[in-house]
């Protein structure tokens, strides 16, 4: 469990990983029992093109910290083409978010191939950290679901 | 110039080339021109208006009025020929069913910039010059055009109109981009907290109305997202900050690529809120990182968010890029 150790802050974070690549390597990294942080909660989507902008947000309205986005590489597509359409519309997203003056760290899009379970572990590890040290999500989050503080977890860190 | 249209308008009726026609007519007020259809020559002659308050876009209610029976005629100003050519694109509208007509527009005026100008009770507009000439309840009043033109209109794209069956007046030129984007650039030049405050600021005043979504000739889905009772978007004024920022992101992103940046979603607004903001940040995204591209310009052309190239920068660009 990743943990800001000045604040006690404690992120959620949300993948989607694609289920032919990055899910695959998710598994890996589990197999070769190399260790990423427990705030790390996967949705599995059959193609990183599958995440609509929406489910981005979403996650964010939900309580996430921090969103990553994880797919084939580009060219190894499982379904060809997907993950093109992918790096253009979120590319875009993220430099939307940015403009609205939402951190730009809280985003991320990383290829990861069913081979790289140490990729995995490792850009898991840092997201975490980056999120641990950026604090909890308050430009884009739901006071609706804002959940009670849990243990540990600094209401106002900023 | 209105004359010249209406003119125009009862020939085409008469002959039988169309047995309707789409143009503009007065509201409640003068200055709250509305899109209307009209049938007959008497209707025309009574109701047509072409002034500088026309500011509506027509292209949306072709989708409709194309699909029923017998051809409409339009009037086209270059921005609505420019939505109009970009729903061409998508198939939404049936060509066979429309003739064009590419009319002038010298800018149209914004009533919100007549009115803090300290002109009220404004009754009538017409062109001179470089000056609006505004009658009003309490007399004449003169504006200077760069004081009274809509924002859209003082970084016009463009005077061409890239589809039309007929031309009433000469053809224009493209204008250069650069001003459309210097309201994008300042506030990509802020820092993120700066940014932050001013959305806050914009987007709060939100109600959502849906009129930018209702106007804008892009949106033109049978089943909009927003109106899924699961979108987790409540219907009326947001209850969160973050469904007004929600609902704008998706708004603007489901435009990208195919919004002609005309303008309407702004004009519309009854906050005010500056939203061409965000479609101009797509538009020049995708100029700077997929080369310079304009919905609407070519019926041919393919819309970036549906093509790719293998060398397309990754996202990790809009981390590198600026400052943190």
């Amino acid at each position: 469990m990743q943990v800001n150790e000045q604040t006690g802050f404690v992120p959620t974070i949300v993948a989607f990983c694609c289920n032919w690549c990055s899910y695959a390597g998710a598994d890996l990294s589990g197999t070769n029992r190399l260790q990423y942080p427990a705030n790390v909660k996967i949705i599995r989507v059959p193609c990183s093109c599958r995440v609509n902008p929406m489910f981005i947000l979403r996650a964010f309205g939900r309580g996430a910290d921090g969103v990553i986005l994880c797919g084939c590489h580009p060219g190894d597509c499982h379904y060809t083409t997907g993950n093109y359409y992918t790096r253009r519309r979120m590319t875009l997203l993220c430099s939307m978010l940015d403009y609205l003056g939402i951190e730009r760290k809280r985003t991320r899009v990383e290829w990861v191939s069913a081979a790289e379970g140490a990729k995995f572990a490792k850009t898991m590890r840092s997201f975490a950290e980056e999120i641990a040290a950026l604090g909890p999500n308050r430009r884009l989050e739901d006071l609706r679901v804002r959940k009670s503080e849990p243990e540990g977890r600094v209401p106002d860190a900023e | 110039m209105r004359n010249k249209l209406v003119e125009r308008a009862k020939e085409l009726l008469a002959d039988g080339t169309v047995t309707r026609v789409i143009g503009w007519k007065r509201g409640e007020f003068s200055y709250d021109v509305t899109p209307a259809v009209f049938e007959t020559a008497e209707e025309l002659e009574k109701d047509f208006v072409y002034d500088g308050f026309c500011g509506a876009n027509v292209s949306k209610y072709l989708i409709r009025e194309s699909a029923k029976e017998g051809k409409i005629l339009a009037f086209l100003k270059p921005c609505d020929a420019f939505s109009f050519n970009q729903l061409l694109a998508e198939h939404r509208i049936r060509r066979e069913n429309v003739y064009a007509v590419g009319i002038p527009c010298e800018g149209m005026a914004d009533i919100g910039k007549i009115r803090s100008a300290g002109i009220d009770g404004v009754t009538g507009i017409r062109e001179e010059g470089e000056e609006f000439v505004l009658s009003t309840l309490y007399g004449e009043e003169r504006i200077a055009k760069k004081d009274a033109l809509a924002e859209r209109c003082l970084v016009c794209k463009s005077k061409r109109h890239p589809v039309y069956d007929e031309l009433i007046g000469e053809e224009g030129e493209d204008l250069p981009d650069d001003a459309r984007f210097e309201a994008v650039d300042k506030l990509e030049k802020m820092t993120a907290e700066e940014r932050f405050q001013f959305w806050r600021g914009e987007l709060s005043r939100c109600i959502r109305c849906n009129a930018c979504r209702n106007v804008c000739p892009a949106c033109t889905c049978e089943n909009c997202v927003f109106d899924n009772p699961d979108s987790g978007l409540s219907q009326k004024a947001a209850a969160d900050p973050f469904e007004e920022s929600m609902y704008h992101i998706i708004r603007a992103f489901h435009v990208a690529g195919r919004c002609t940046d005309c303008g309407e979603c702004s004009r519309v607004c009854p906050e005010n809120i500056p939203l061409h903001l965000l479609n101009r940040k797509f538009i020049k995204d995708i100029d700077e990182l997929y080369g310079a591209y304009r919905a609407g310009e070519n019926a041919e052309n393919k819309n970036p968010l549906v093509s790719f190239r293998e060398e397309d920068a990754e996202p990790s660009v809009v981390h590198e890029r600026g400052r943190a």
